[in-house]
């Protein structure tokens, strides 16, 4: 499935907060179709990261290059590159006052300048997909966490883009709603879509990654495929990581992050 | 009954004065209510920004306005003024000044309210997609908090306009104070003219006031926040 062409480069990307440095020079390389789980500690700047790429942070230095593009020019125009990099956030950020529905055609109809027709017929194609289309014309606040989550996944679908960006979408969501969430990304990722994923979900970033890239103080620690990650990790650090999430299972074994320990 | 009804508002001009009353009434409601929107709109804006020492002076302003019973301030427009400026504002003037000042404090407090509610990822989400930052006022901020806003302005709105009859104290010819003059000639021959003068002033106060809570309950109900 992977073509190996290169989608996505980071060089020594560079992130600071009122002087507090977040990303130390981060280097990273995405090929097309590749989907990249990223975890780490809280605080390691695991969304910081997926925010530069989008451009909703403003960097402090090194290099983003989309498509042969660099992002890290001042130049960039933001809206052009936001059409191709779709984006999921936490706390499923639909528009209140739109319908599922409108939620979906705001950005084809009023980004791209598609007609309504075409963008009703790409928003029809991904709702019945994640089996939602019925339920087009409720507003956000009448519809679950998964639900609202699954929308703004469609959401950010009906753009097209070409690589896909989702921070800890399961991680505000009652357990019984994470599987049909993951369920729609796992989809997504067999069908080769490119897709960096920052999740909390041990279980789920074994099986739907290509890499698992470990970050820990503002740098990847660790850059291997989910078998010796998991199974072998090479760092101390990465160690002390999962090791938290055996101690979890042992204290919460009906949380969701027993299924980790499973699979493990 | 009827006859005695019909008597009080067929003598002299009676109807026709009550009429220019009820002109009087709107007048300043409107005016006042519009004036607060316009100015309340900016004030709201600054009171949300960055700027500590506006926000200082305005929310200053806004306590001043509402601990000050509205009565004190048409009082000291009205025959205050006049006597350490030697400013001579018409009692129209000065209530629609004191209503607009009131109005505009009141009208900032709930934008800023509006504004500030806002979750900043709104903004987050609508970029994210590709709308720039005029698309994200435009179809995400502004629809937001006009709705949070609808509700609040029509409650100050009804609020203003029940308030206004204090112009009486300064001798503006309102409803109120045109109704009560007709009832002191009338009520020498007919007991029940305040019944029906005051019974007519509460029909009209409850058909301006009526609709506009019922708007606000309907837009309560459309647009949850
Ligand atoms: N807007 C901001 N202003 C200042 N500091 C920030 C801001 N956003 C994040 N930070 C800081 O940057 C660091 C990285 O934050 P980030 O949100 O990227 O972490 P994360 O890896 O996503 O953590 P989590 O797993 O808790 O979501 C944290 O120390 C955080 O406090
Ligand atoms: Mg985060």
């Amino acid at each position: 499935m992977l073509s190996g062409q290169v989608v996505l480069k980071i060089k020594d990307l560079v992130k600071n907060y009122d002087q507090r440095a977040v990303l130390k020079g981060l280097t990273l390389t995405v090929s097309q179709g590749e989907v990249l789980v990223v975890i780490g500690p809280s605080g390691c700047g695991k969304s910081t990261l997926l925010r530069c790429l989008n451009g909703l942070e403003p960097v402090n230095g090194g290099q983003i290059i989309f498509e042969g593009q660099y992002l890290t020019d001042p130049q960039t125009n933001w809206s052009r590159i936001r059409q191709r990099v779709g984006m999921v956030f936490q706390n499923y950020e639909l528009f209140p006052h739109l319908t599922a529905l409108e939620n979906i055609l705001l950005g084809p109809i009023k980004v791209q300048n598609k007609s309504r027709e075409e963008a009703l017929a790409k928003a029809e194609y991904w709702l019945n997909r994640v089996d939602l289309w019925d339920r087009r014309h409720s507003f956000p606040r009448q519809l679950s966490g998964g639900q609202k989550q699954r929308v703004a996944i469609v959401r950010a679908l009906a753009m097209d883009p070409e690589i896909m960006l989702f921070d800890e979408v399961t991680a505000s969501l009652d357990p019984e709603m994470v599987r049909e969430v993951l369920d729609v990304i796992t989809n997504l990722a067999q069908e080769g879509l490119t897709m960096l994923i920052v999740t909390h979900e041990m279980a789920f970033a074994r099986a739907v990654a290509d890499r698992i890239i470990f970050l820990d103080d503002g740098g990847i620690v660790e850059d291997s495929t989910p078998d010796v990650f998991f199974q072998n990790p090479a760092t101390e650090r990465a160690r002390r990581f999962l090791n938290i999430f055996h101690y979890d299972d042992i204290h919460k074994p009906n949380g969701s992050l027993n299924l980790a320990k499973n699979n493990l | 009954m009827l006859d005695s009804a019909l008597s009080v508002f067929k003598m002299g001009r009676n109807l026709a004065r009550l009429m220019e009353g009820l002109g009087v009434t709107l007048e300043i409601s409107c005016l006042a209510v519009a004036l607060s929107i316009v100015l309340g709109i900016p004030i709201g804006l600054l009171m949300a920004g960055q700027r500590p020492i506006v926000k200082r002076i305005l929310r200053l302003y806004l306590e001043f306005i509402r601990v000050m019973p509205i009565l004190v301030l048409l009082f000291l427009f009205y025959y205050s003024l006049s006597k350490i400026w030697n400013i001579n504002l018409s009692a129209m003037a000065v209530s629609i000044l004191v209503f607009t000042l009131w109005g505009a404090a009141e009208m900032g407090d709930l934008v800023r309210a509006a504004v500030t509610s806002l979750p900043r990822h709104q903004w987050d989400s609508g970029r994210a997609l590709g709308l720039t930052e005029t698309q994200v006022s435009f179809y995400v901020i502004i629809p937001q908090a006009v709705r949070r806003l609808l509700p609040g302005v029509i409650n100050l709105a009804t609020r203003m306009i029940k308030t206004t009859p204090f112009v009486f104290f300064i001798n503006l010819p309102d409803l109120v104070k045109v109704g009560q003059q007709i009832v002191e000639v009338a009520g020498f021959r007919n007991p029940l003219a305040s019944v029906w003068v005051y019974g007519f002033i509460f029909i009209i106060y409850f058909a301006i006031c009526y609709p506009i809570s019922l708007l606000s309950r309907y837009l309560e109900r459309r647009w949850p926040s």
